[in-house]
């Protein structure tokens, strides 16, 4: 009982430390509607089952702690793309940094002008898919983020969109708290891009639901930033239409707290999903993702790539399950999560689940663990190739399978780079 | 060149002796082959000199040029001159055949203090020397090894001796799991590297490859030692009467 006390006391208190907001009828209805849920499941709690591995207490403070804004010595991802910017800046708009938005074939509306009108689309998805992803696991700092975030976009896709569609999240403030919510609509036979870059505060709680209609494919990109004691929740809440694709990468380097949650649903027969991601992490970092696929529909397949690197003791989180539901035959599920451990300090803590009522599936996971094969590393430097740089390369390589998963080549010839850079500012 | 006395090796983690009290001297140019039973430590002393973990050296010396081999990183040799051929190359996913070429040449050149090969220069020197060893683009291309069949593993080896250039060869059972065709095209391979200031070491079980790689003195090697030396008859005879005869002889 008194953990159920302190859960609710806790959703008090995050609930009292931000400003109450409203919004349109429906708009309302739904922040209201995300209250009451928050009050019923309570604050996360060490001791829920999917607070074990990570603790929330970052999360929770009534302040965001302290975290120095880091000046980025390379330049900023995604610069390759023809492609739309909108720049916050700790997590609020900031119109005089970003591009026109507009794209050929896409409505862009900040999420606050949406809630005073009636959109249909937007009604239908805001805080709908989040609230939907409550159950059976309760993400109460979703819930938050639906009843009180101001900013944010909603996205609608008709057709093929001209251009990407970036968030640049750039900080000023060391100890701002942000809350993004992004909705997504893709109707049938649509195609988007979507990137996002950077840590958006101190302290981010970032929401994005995507509906991806019937036939439509959804490709979403994202870099977490690199400052050293930034704290990001995020939240990616989908529900996928037949035969329509999702997928989405993310590269996670530096932060000393990120917990990535996926929510994906399959509602249409034939359609397709891959959430990856690939984290390198050295020293007080914590990086958690949590990933949560339901099959409700035919043939449809779903990829989950995790690839964690981790040193100086760091630790890496992996929570990944697939429920298939009794109709959902034929059903394609994989879940893969390897951590490479540089040095005997640093920690891997996975659960891996699946959980099966359709008999004719074909569902696989593995879950490793472990270091630098000795074997290649002896090849590598029996050739000359230096100790360190051995090393990297190998390390390169593990996470290339995740990284693999991107389909632009451009983007993932980027990400390399990056995470090449980031070994050689360690070994430097 | 490589000069090898009353080496003595034990496996780190056991109490078991491997080499004990090889002497071996190869000078500049020469071919030298070993054959010998199984176990005898022919492999060991490939990794003992190359720097492979796991062995412990309690014994003996091994110098390269005059300089001491055993205290050097792997990479430390490979820059001095020394080059393993494995009898089973690695496979490394993720790391391309090509970027890992380049890295090993440069990262050589560098420890020698010579400048680093352009990228186009490079491509030109490898697509050179891969073609004469019939290794194709996509070879190239692909992941170091991965999905490479038996043959075309060792091609590579070969390929990355070229390219490396080192002083002193050591081509671990280069011949094995080789059909006729692939084995003279990485014999032929090999005779293209031969120079006077480059030696070899050719360890195999069957005296067909010798036929090839033509070598200057056969040694026996047997538990640890090497137990006889001689002229290219010396493989002949093996082939033809096993090694009862010569462990009796010595015995």
């Amino acid at each position: 009982m008194a953990i159920l006390q302190a859960k609710m006391d806790a959703a008090e208190a995050m609930i009292a430390a931000v400003t109450p907001q409203s919004g349109g009828a429906w708009a309302g209805e739904a922040r209201k509607r995300a209250l009451d849920s928050l009050r019923k499941m309570g604050a996360p709690h060490r001791r829920d089952e999917y607070w074990r591995y990570t603790n929330p207490a970052d999360f929770l403070n009534a302040d965001a702690p302290q975290a120095p804004v880091m000046e980025l010595d390379e330049g900023m991802p995604f610069a390759m793309l023809d492609r739309v910017r909108l720049v916050f800046v700790d997590g609020v708009f900031d119109p005089a940094q970003s591009d026109e938005p507009a794209v050929d074939g896409v409505e862009i509306e900040p999420i606050t002008t949406a809630m005073a009108k009636d959109i249909h689309w937007v009604s239908s998805i805001y805080g709908v898919l989040e609230s939907s992803g409550q159950s059976p696991v309760s993400r109460p700092l979703a819930a938050l983020n639906t009843a009180q975030a101001q900013q944010g976009f909603a996205i609608r896709v008709t057709g093929k969109a001209a251009k990407a569609i970036s968030m640049v999240y750039l900080r000023s403030s060391e100890t701002a708290d942000a809350m993004v919510h992004h909705v997504v609509k893709l109707e049938p036979g649509a195609d988007l891009t979507l990137t996002e870059n950077g840590p958006a505060a101190a302290r981010a709680n970032m929401v994005l639901e995507v509906e991806v209609a019937d036939n439509a494919s959804f490709h979403h990109i994202r870099t977490q930033g690199r400052d050293h004691l930034r704290r990001s929740a995020t939240h990616m809440f989908t529900r996928l239409g037949k035969e329509s694709s999702f997928k989405s990468f993310t590269l996670t380097m530096n932060g000393i707290l990120t917990r990535n949650e996926a929510v994906i649903e399959f509602t249409g027969d034939d359609a397709h999903a891959t959430v990856a991601g690939a984290c390198a992490g050295d020293g007080n970092f914590l990086h958690d993702d949590t990933v949560f696929v339901t099959h409700d529909a035919q043939n449809c397949e779903s990829r989950q790539v995790f690839k964690k690197v981790l040193r100086n003791g760091a630790t890496g989180v992996f929570q990944g399950k697939i429920l298939v539901k009794p109709d959902a035959q034929k059903t394609d599920g994989y879940q893969l999560s390897q951590a490479l451990l540089l040095d005997d300090n640093s920690n891997f803590l996975a659960k891996p689940e699946l959980e099966i009522y359709a008999d004719d599936v074909a569902c696989s996971h593995g879950s490793t663990c472990g270091e630098i094969d000795a074997d290649a590393m002896f090849y590598l430097t029996s050739r000359g190739v230096p100790h360190a740089q051995a090393q990297d390369m190998l390390t390169l390589a593990f996470l290339n399978q995740a990284i693999e998963e991107v389909e632009s080549d451009d983007i993932a010839e980027d990400i390399r780079a990056r995470l090449a850079a980031w070994m050689a500012r360690r070994a430097g | 060149m490589l000069s090898i006395k009353n080496l003595q090796v034990s496996l780190q983690d056991e109490d078991k002796q491997i080499l004990k009290g090889l002497d071996l001297e190869i000078g500049a140019g020469e071919v030298h082959a070993i054959m010998g039973p199984n176990g005898s430590g022919k492999s060991t002393m490939s990794y003992v000199l190359s720097g492979k973990d796991g062995y412990k050296v309690t014994g003996g010396t091994a110098t390269l040029d005059g300089v001491d081999l055993l205290d050097m990183e792997p990479e430390e040799r490979a820059a001095a001159g020394l080059f393993l051929a494995f009898q089973y190359p690695v496979e490394i996913p993720g790391v391309g055949n090509m970027t890992f070429l380049r890295t090993a040449v440069n990262a050589q050149r560098k420890a020698r203090g010579e400048e680093e090969l352009s990228a186009g220069d490079f491509l030109k020197l490898v697509r050179s020397k891969a073609k004469s060893l019939k290794i194709d683009a996509d070879m190239l291309k692909r992941p170091v090894n991965v999905g490479f069949s038996g043959g075309e593993k060792k091609r590579n080896e070969i390929l990355q001796m070229a390219m490396l250039e080192p002083k002193m060869c050591i081509l671990d059972e280069t011949d094995s799991g080789l059909d006729v065709d692939a084995m003279k095209l990485v014999a032929e391979g090999v005779n293209a590297l031969r120079s006077e200031g480059r030696s070899f070491l050719v360890i195999t079980h069957y005296q067909r490859l010798l036929d090839h790689i033509k070598p200057d003195v056969v040694h026996i090697m047997a538990n640890g030692r090497i137990i006889k030396s001689g002229g290219p008859e010396l493989a002949l005879e093996v082939e033809n009467n096993g090694y009862a005869d010569i462990l009796a002889e010595v015995a």
